[in-house]
């Protein structure tokens, strides 16, 4: 009797954390299967949970409806851009506020912190009109350099090489090793780690950025892949979801396949940038 | 031998530059810019009539009846999620805290939503809320209840608009919560097992003081960033309707075009609020290093 009891809380437990991972996975489903869906099917109610034949034409017409390759085209350039550009500058920033002693290197690092906190949604009408003077509106830039120091790897990286042994340093310094081939050679390696947890985070958080895009562009050819699904509504008219949902599924499908081969990193990722 | 000491004392300048450029033109000039703007009734065809008004934007902003409406949307909106999402989470890490590997499973699912784009996000939940063929009111007509409107009622829109920001974001905060769980050490629960003390007991008495620090974090973390709230509300219902849904970010967005100084004094009055935020956090940080 005890042990069918125990067998029963545990089948109901599990059934509970069922539900609990449906309700976060459904919507996606349900994106997925209107996405395939005909304008009928997704008029019906009760709705259509299955269709009866794939509609792939769904995604040709969602393509249709924008320029869809400039939009990925401009999504990729920025994002990847933005990755690389980061690494370059915070490398050795980091390494300078790790490793050296140097006149104001307090003050500046606090204003590193300072930048931390002051998000884009004070500052987009001051650097809208700066870049609109410098003539940047027109191109990707605006989208692209604003972002190059990125306080938060900035600031993990500092962590992380303060870490890395003063000795293995020394003793490097001693071979007649340039601080250059330092960096290269035992920095970079010894914190791939964190590298990585920086990439991944601003590859997740710049491909899905909306706002910043909507602020800074005025023109299609410089938009990205977010604004062109979310002004889908516009063009196809509010009614027609099985369309959207299809650009939704392009505009997704990046992201979890990212998230299928490294969610431990993410995750990871995610969950140390939240305690730190 | 001289040119080598002078570069030793310029490098680590050199090294920092690219990176505090890049703070200096994009995040402290432009608070700076603002600050400058805020007092300024500016025109955006021809800078030169732009004219110095003082504090009348502000005196403008306080006197507004908009303003108030869009600063209390931003309060019921953020006090909605952050007691939403706290609770939520820490129900759910207490629940999934064990490691297994079904419970590792469930918490990498919920925990999806946060690295999915807010653009996605939205028009599913656009499409689940819809009033006449949407899974939502298809689900509360199958257990008898009445439909709502959702997104496109004054009376529900914020609601909706709490619900999908709590659903996006709560799978982070779970992982969170559950690392600061798996973090408590085990002899405290071995010593409340000695003493026969009860699961509730254990929680209010043990476990919840000391994950506190974790859920003050959270707390600030949540408020901050509900603050900034926009991308949902311009995606799912552009501020409406009626205004129900008007907060301070979209309001900033809003004026952004025609009355630039406008935008930008109410966008020095939300930099207050974070700032203020912010203090709090840090006073937080340090007496919790201290406190280690």
């Amino acid at each position: 009797m005890a042990l069918d009891l125990q067998i029963v809380k545990r089948t109901v437990g599990f059934l509970l954390k069922a539900v609990l991972l449906a309700i976060f996975v459904f919507p996606f489903l349900w994106m997925i299967s209107t996405s395939l869906q005909t304008f009928e099917e997704t008029m019906a109610f009760p709705p259509t949970w299955i269709p009866s034949w794939p509609q792939w034409i769904n995604f040709v017409e969602a393509m249709n409806a924008g320029p869809f390759l400039v939009y990925a085209r401009n999504s990729v350039i920025i994002t990847f851009t933005i990755i690389v550009l980061q690494l370059l500058v915070m490398i050795p920033a980091a390494y300078a506020f790790a490793k050296y002693r140097f006149v104001g290197s307090k003050l500046m690092f606090g204003a590193v912190l300072l930048a931390f906190m002051i998000p884009g949604q004070v500052t987009f009408i001051p650097v809208y009109l700066m870049l609109a003077e410098w003539g940047w509106i027109k191109t990707l830039l605006p989208q692209i350099v604003p972002f190059m120091s990125n306080a938060f790897g900035i600031f993990l990286l500092r962590q992380y090489f303060m870490q890395i042994p003063q000795e293995l340093i020394e003793s490097a310094r001693l071979d007649n090793a340039s601080e250059f081939k330092i960096i290269r050679k035992l920095m970079i390696p010894m914190s791939m780690p964190a590298l990585a947890t920086i990439a991944l985070f601003s590859f997740v958080s710049h491909w899905n950025d909306y706002f910043w895009p909507l602020v800074m562009t005025d023109s299609v050819s410089v938009r990205p892949l977010t604004m062109g699904i979310a002004m889908l509504r516009e063009t196809e008219g509010i009614s027609n979801w099985h369309i959207i949902m299809a650009g939704n599924v392009v505009l997704v499908v990046p992201i979890l396949i990212v998230y299928l081969f490294a969610s431990k990193q993410i995750v990871k990722a995610f969950v140390y940038s939240g305690i730190k | 031998m001289d040119k080598k000491r002078l570069w030793e004392a310029v490098r680590p300048y050199a090294m920092v530059l690219p990176a505090m450029t890049g703070i200096t033109l994009f995040v402290l000039f432009p608070v700076v810019y603002l600050i400058y703007l805020s007092f300024y009734k500016y025109n955006l065809m021809n800078k030169s009539k732009s004219k110095f008004v003082g504090l009348d934007n502000f005196k403008q902003i306080f006197t507004r009846e908009d303003f108030y409406t869009a600063l209390a949307n931003t309060v019921v909106y953020t006090v909605g999620v952050v007691v939403l999402t706290l609770a939520l989470s820490l129900a759910i890490a207490v629940w999934l805290s064990r490691r297994t590997r079904f419970n590792g499973i469930v918490r990498a699912g919920i925990f999806t939503p946060h690295i999915i784009s807010i653009v996605s996000v939205a028009l599913v939940w656009m499409w689940l809320m819809e009033p006449n063929y949407g899974v939502l009111n298809f689900l509360l007509k199958s257990v008898g209840l009445p439909p709502s409107q959702w997104l496109q009622s004054s009376r529900t829109a914020m609601i909706s608009i709490i619900i999908v920001s709590v659903w996006q974001n709560i799978g982070y905060y779970t992982l969170i919560i559950v690392a600061a769980l798996q973090s408590v050490p085990p002899s405290l629960y071995e010593a409340a097992a000695l003493d026969n003390a009860s699961r509730a007991k254990v929680f209010w008495k043990i476990t919840l003081p000391i994950i506190s620090p974790q859920l003050f974090f959270i707390l600030i973390i949540i408020t901050i960033g509900s603050f900034k709230v926009f991308d949902t509300v311009k995606i799912m219902t552009g501020g409406g309707p009626n205004n129900a849904t008007t907060t301070l970010v979209y309001y900033i967005y809003e004026f952004r075009t025609n009355s630039i100084g406008y935008a930008s004094a109410t966008g020095v009055v939300l930099m207050a609020i974070i700032a203020l935020l912010t203090f709090v956090y840090f006073q937080l940080l340090s007496k919790r290093v201290h406190y280690q």
